[in-house]
């Protein structure tokens, strides 16, 4: 049997009868509620924080019972634990109120008195003087192109807030057993809890555990997000010396946790014989009150700010700036969406000022096996893009429908886009030799069977099967031998977290080496331990991060999306009539799993574009803190959405798999837009997401001038 | 939950074929007592005011979100919860159907999707593709993209004559 064929999910019984436990079905005798008092306030010094009386049992927790650093750990130690001299965002954690009973618990934590010495927050990008970190790199001689131009294209192009909008808030229970902390529950990186709730409980690593619960989705919104929770929650524990359970409610969740970073980025085009010979690029993400992940969120934006092209000469920047609204954090594309957006946004307006065809000015720009990257390192694979383009035009009559839209009549009005992308696989730049060195293990029981040993997470994605196949089909043994249990932090050794794309690629290439060498060890009816260390594939040329030299990524996963909608220009609304998408991902280790992967971000994609909106008003106040004011798609939205696969093996990824969660939600955006430039006559657009107000307002402007 | 001493009262009903008893606020969202009260944490909480069909179970035969129903509504009613339901001929062939087509990602709008479809197929056999998405339309997934679950839906029609 073929590994890409596909099986029954190793999770599927658990969940579809409703016994899988997440982290709010364990029983709740015994534990202290916990509620967190959070800043009215999007900036203030705090000058008294005075809570109620409180009765016996119940517990005010802050930062003076933060025994360790009162940091969380993330990328840097920026963001407090608890709030010290300064709240930086409505929202940031002062306190956290824990007790036996929840509506006591509420009342109490209502009861805080907070008082502030309010200071003017920074809410828009332009008003900010603080840039957590300015990153710069030059190819080639942009200077020199941009002089020996026959033209210079300037424009500048926005994206919003994106809300991961998993189903399952999230929540962690904190559970002080003896000397130690145990923390279970909803979270895609157990190490990195584990690091911080060491770091603020001043515990030694040994004193912690970590286990996750089963993850009710995630999206890179528990890649970081729990590491501060976790450690409010521990801190309480601890000085509680009883199991505390904090679960956000969907508003709280929505309003207080990281979103994907908005940008703003600002290209010039250089063009010289109807080609672009260099590039401009300098890109703004809002990274709300605290740095958290966006060193390295920027990082993959402006290294992927080029797109697919092979642009000879480019000049890029990228700042991340504060402002005093909810720190931003990761997303599915980490980065990625902002400036993948932009470029192809960039691209196909170039085209339009030249007379030309979009898709076909982007082919003659598109890049190939040994080209040099952004970066002066090399794809050292093939670039599939051609062919998956002919796959998607095929599939949706492309190039028809794009000619015969460009003259219409009548209410409803017709466009069609297309969108080409990449995800770099892995983490960027040598992540994974330096910093998370991932180890795995594998565990041979007696009696033939064979765990796995990762702290690699299964939030729905599939890892538990899909690992679990890498491993059966090396070892040639059923898949039902084979165990994976939740990762826990005293059971497995670190993995490096789910997140990047890395997971099958990186990790499962460790779960395929370990299982070929245990099938060569193989000694029936022994126990064996195996163990697998990262090792950078020997072709990669070493990343400088200083400089931005070298190969950010091993390979890329590919994608191109086409989407075409009617827009109905009375109301201003636009159906998606049909929504197609070619990925690659190398092998898939299991097709339909990979295809779910690929449809479920597609949608997001379409989501970010078109009706997921979210905003701080003037006060720093997000308004569409619920699902009724924030709308993500339903199952009538888009009916016609479809994912296909191009199939090309990845040397150096378990059975030919590279990097693929991600890569969905990187491309399909200026898909959207660009389909609704064209139903809307073809006028440029530079912003999502784009609404039907939008589209009234142009359609007002329009009607107005003539 | 506090009970309200006031409006106590017994409410009963019948909880997945059981005669059951409330003794708490009838006011209580129905969610609640489900979960708490009878431990049935197949019903999820995802957004607890009517958005996401998590919480969705039936009652009298009709999908409710039960977050936005209180505890007193339920007295004299049947409710079907996915603790019940697991246990039908009809949710075989659900079961079989969601695994065939990879219809369960993160798993948490799924005992809500299951209940949804089951009431899709009770009240048509045979729906088209449009039926079935908008029977599920108030039910939000975000991992899927709904294709795979619509796809499953389809497959359990075409298999389940007379199970539902």
């Amino acid at each position: 049997m073929s590994i890409s064929e596909s099986v029954i999910k190793t999770d599927h019984k658990r969940k579809i009868t409703g016994e899988a436990l997440y982290v709010a079905d364990y029983p709740t005798a015994g534990l202290l509620f916990g509620r967190l008092l959070r800043s009215a306030k999007a900036r203030a010094r705090l000058i008294a924080v005075k809570p109620p009386e409180l009765p016996s049992g119940y517990f005010y927790v802050d930062k003076n019972d933060v025994k360790g650093l009162n940091r969380v750990h993330i990328v840097q130690d920026d963001l407090p634990v608890f709030a010290e001299d300064t709240v930086e965002f409505i929202g940031d954690a002062i306190g956290m109120m824990v007790g036996p009973d929840r509506d006591t618990v509420e009342e109490l934590a209502g009861k805080v008195t907070v008082e502030y010495e309010e200071l003017t927050p920074v809410i828009r990008v332009e008003d900010s003087d603080t840039i957590f970190v300015d990153y710069h790199y030059d190819k080639g001689d942009a200077e020199k192109a941009f002089r020996e131009a026959d033209r210079v294209i300037e424009e500048v192009f926005e994206t919003g807030h994106q809300e991961q909008a998993y189903l399952e808030t999230q929540g962690i229970i904190a559970r002080p057993e003896g000397e130690r902390i145990v923390i279970h529950g909803s979270m895609q990186c157990p190490y990195y809890v584990h690091r911080a709730v060491a770091q603020a409980t001043g515990y030694r690593p040994e004193q912690v555990r970590v286990k996750y619960d089963t993850t009710g989705g995630a999206f890179g919104g528990k890649e970081d997000y729990p590491s501060i929770l976790a450690a409010q929650a521990a801190v309480a524990a601890i000085k509680a010396g009883r199991p505390v359970r904090v679960i956000f409610d969907r508003r709280e969740d929505m309003e207080f946790t990281g979103k994907r970073h908005p940008s703003k980025c600002r290209y010039k085009a250089a063009i010289k014989n109807g080609r672009v010979t260099a590039m401009d690029i300098d890109v703004i993400y809002n990274s709300g009150a605290y740095i958290t992940l966006s060193p390295v969120v920027i990082q993959r934006g402006i290294i992927g700010a080029s797109g697919v092209y092979t642009i000879d000469n480019l000049k890029v920047r990228g700042r991340a700036v504060k402002t005093n609204t909810v720190p931003n954090g990761a997303f599915r594309g980490f980065g990625g969406p902002q400036t993948f957006f932009a470029v192809e946004m960039m691209m196909g307006h170039i085209a339009a000022r030249l007379g030309e065809d979009a898709l076909g000015f982007k082919l003659k720009h598109i890049a190939k096996k040994g080209d040099v990257t952004s970066t002066g390192g090399i794809h050292h694979f093939p670039v599939p893009l051609p062919a998956m383009i002919k796959q998607v035009c095929e599939a949706c009559d492309f190039k028809s429908k794009r000619e015969k839209y460009n003259t219409q009549t009548g209410t409803k009005r017709r466009g069609i886009g297309i969108s080409l992308a990449y995800h770099g696989a892995g983490f960027t730049g040598r992540g994974e030799h330096e910093l998370i060195k991932a180890v795995i293990r594998l565990h041979k029981y007696p009696d033939g069977r064979v765990e796995i040993l990762t702290a690699n997470t299964d939030m729905g994605q599939g890892l538990d099967t899909t690992f679990s196949k890498i491993a059966a089909g090396e070892l040639n043994i059923s898949l039902d031998r084979i165990i994976v249990e939740p990762a826990d932090t005293d059971r497995v050794l670190d993995s490096g977290p789910t997140a990047a794309s890395r997971s099958i690629m990186v990790v499962g290439e460790l779960v395929r080496r370990g299982a070929a060498r245990l099938r060569d060890e193989w000694r029936e009816g022994d126990e064996q331990v195996i163990e697998e260390h990262f090792k950078e594939p020997d072709f990669v040329i070493p990343f400088n991060i200083k400089e931005f030299k070298g190969d950010a990524y091993p390979t890329c996963a590919w994608s191109v999306c086409a989407v075409e909608v009617e827009l109905d220009t009375i109301t201003g609304v636009a159906r998606v009539l049909d929504a197609c998408g070619s990925y690659d991902c190398g092998t898939p280790i299991d097709r339909r799993i990979l295809i779910g992967q690929m449809e479920g971000g597609f949608m997001q994609a379409i989501g970010y574009a078109s009706m997921e909106q979210m905003a701080a008003d003037s006060s720093g106040r997000i308004r569409n803190n619920s699902l009724s004011d924030y709308i993500i798609p339903t199952a009538v939205d888009v009916p016609g959405l479809r994912c296909l696969l191009h199939e090309e093996a990845y040397p150096a990824g378990p059975f030919g798999a590279k990097g693929a969660g991600e890569l969905p939600a990187v491309g399909g955006a200026a898909a959207y837009l660009e389909a609704m430039e064209q139903a809307l006559g073809g006028v440029p657009l530079n912003h999502i997401p784009f609404s039907a107000e939008n589209a009234i307002d142009i359609l007002e402007k329009r009607g107005n001038a003539q | 939950m506090k009970p309200e001493t006031v409006l106590n009262a017994d409410v009963r009903f019948t909880l997945n074929g059981k005669a059951v008893a409330w003794l708490g606020s009838p006011a209580a969202p129905l969610l609640d007592v489900l979960r708490e009260g009878f431990g049935n944490t197949g019903v999820k909480c995802g957004c607890r005011e009517g958005e996401c069909g998590a919480c969705a179970v039936i009652l009298d035969g009709e999908l409710v979100n039960s977050c936005m129903v209180a505890a007193g509504r339920a007295s004299g009613a049947e409710i079907v919860t996915i603790e019940g339901y697991k246990n039908t001929p009809g949710f075989e062939i659900l079961d079989r159907a969601f695994a065939g087509a990879g219809a369960v990602q993160c798993g948490f709008c799924t005992p809500g999707m299951i209940l949804a479809a089951a009431c899709i197929l009770r009240n048509n056999p045979h729906p088209t593709t449009e039926e079935v998405r908008k029977g599920i339309s108030g039910n939000l997934c975000r991992c899927t993209g709904y294709n795979a679950i619509v796809t499953a839906i389809l497959a359990a029609a075409g298999e389940g004559e007379g199970k539902w």
